[in-house]
């Protein structure tokens, strides 16, 4: 718990980030940072996909469907910015040390969760058709 | 900016990165607001909650946000040369986008209600 707190007062330390290693070629540190806003506009991106979903999907046919996937988008997206942070921060510090980038496994659960998702809401819409038929 | 022109044009990117994450802001900003304001009404014309106090207060946080956000990305997608301080730009939007996140829940459940 102690340990959760500092990495989050470090992402809003800057000069305890720029206390290890040495600065690194600028290009790298801004190549690092256009990584971070593209997960950012994801994580909004999923956001406006749950804050539409909530608005403006007609009600389906199982009680607070539409709710659920509205908070689940939502919660995503809150999740993938969270994760942007964490990993902007530990790719500068790896940067700055020289040593091997981080690896994360996040990109690949969350391309499953979304193709899952997906793949759940096809299904849903081709039993309503032929139900419908 | 100083120093020899670069090639790749790394400066110019970062700042329209940031631009488009302002954009990107914005509409989910705007999507908040119209949550706030008419309720979880889910486009049947429904606008029970339209002009609720309580709706109105909750839009003009969401606004409120989105404003200390823009700033940031601007400040970021104007500022000149590429030896800036990390700054505490990054963490802070991440946050104004978690908070949207928590924002909409919050506004979805109580659409519920």
């Amino acid at each position: 718990m102690v340990e959760m707190w500092q990495v989050i007062r470090r992402w809003f330390d800057p000069r305890e980030l720029r206390s290890v290693g040495s600065t690194p070629d600028y290009r790298f540190s801004l190549a690092n940072e256009r990584t971070f806003l593209a997960w950012l506009r994801t994580g909004l991106a999923l956001v406006a996909g749950g804050l539409a979903a909530a608005q403006f999907l007609p009600p389906l046919p199982l009680a607070h469907l539409r709710e659920v996937i509205a908070v689940a988008l939502l919660l995503l997206g809150g999740t993938v910015a969270v994760r942007a942070v964490d990993h902007w921060a530990r790719t500068e510090r790896a940067i700055r040390l020289g040593e091997e980038l981080p690896a994360s496994r996040f990109p690949a659960v969350l391309a499953l969760a979304v193709g899952l998702g997906a793949l759940l809401l096809v299904v849903a819409v081709l039993v309503r058709a032929v139900g419908d038929r | 900016m100083t120093g020899p022109p670069d090639p790749g044009l790394q400066p110019e990117r970062t700042r329209l990165a940031w631009r488009r994450t302002a954009l990107a802001l914005t509409v989910v900003m705007v999507l908040t607001v119209r949550l706030a304001l008419t309720g979880d009404t889910a486009g049947t014309g429904d606008t029970a909650r339209t002009g609720d106090t309580v709706g109105a207060l909750l839009g003009g946080a969401a606004v409120l946000g989105w404003g200390a956000a823009l700033r940031l990305c601007w400040r970021r997608a104007t500022g000149t040369g590429p030896a800036r301080a990390y700054g505490r730009a990054l963490p802070l939007v991440a946050l104004a986008t978690a908070g949207f996140a928590g924002f909409g829940a919050l506004l979805v459940v109580r659409g519920l209600g």
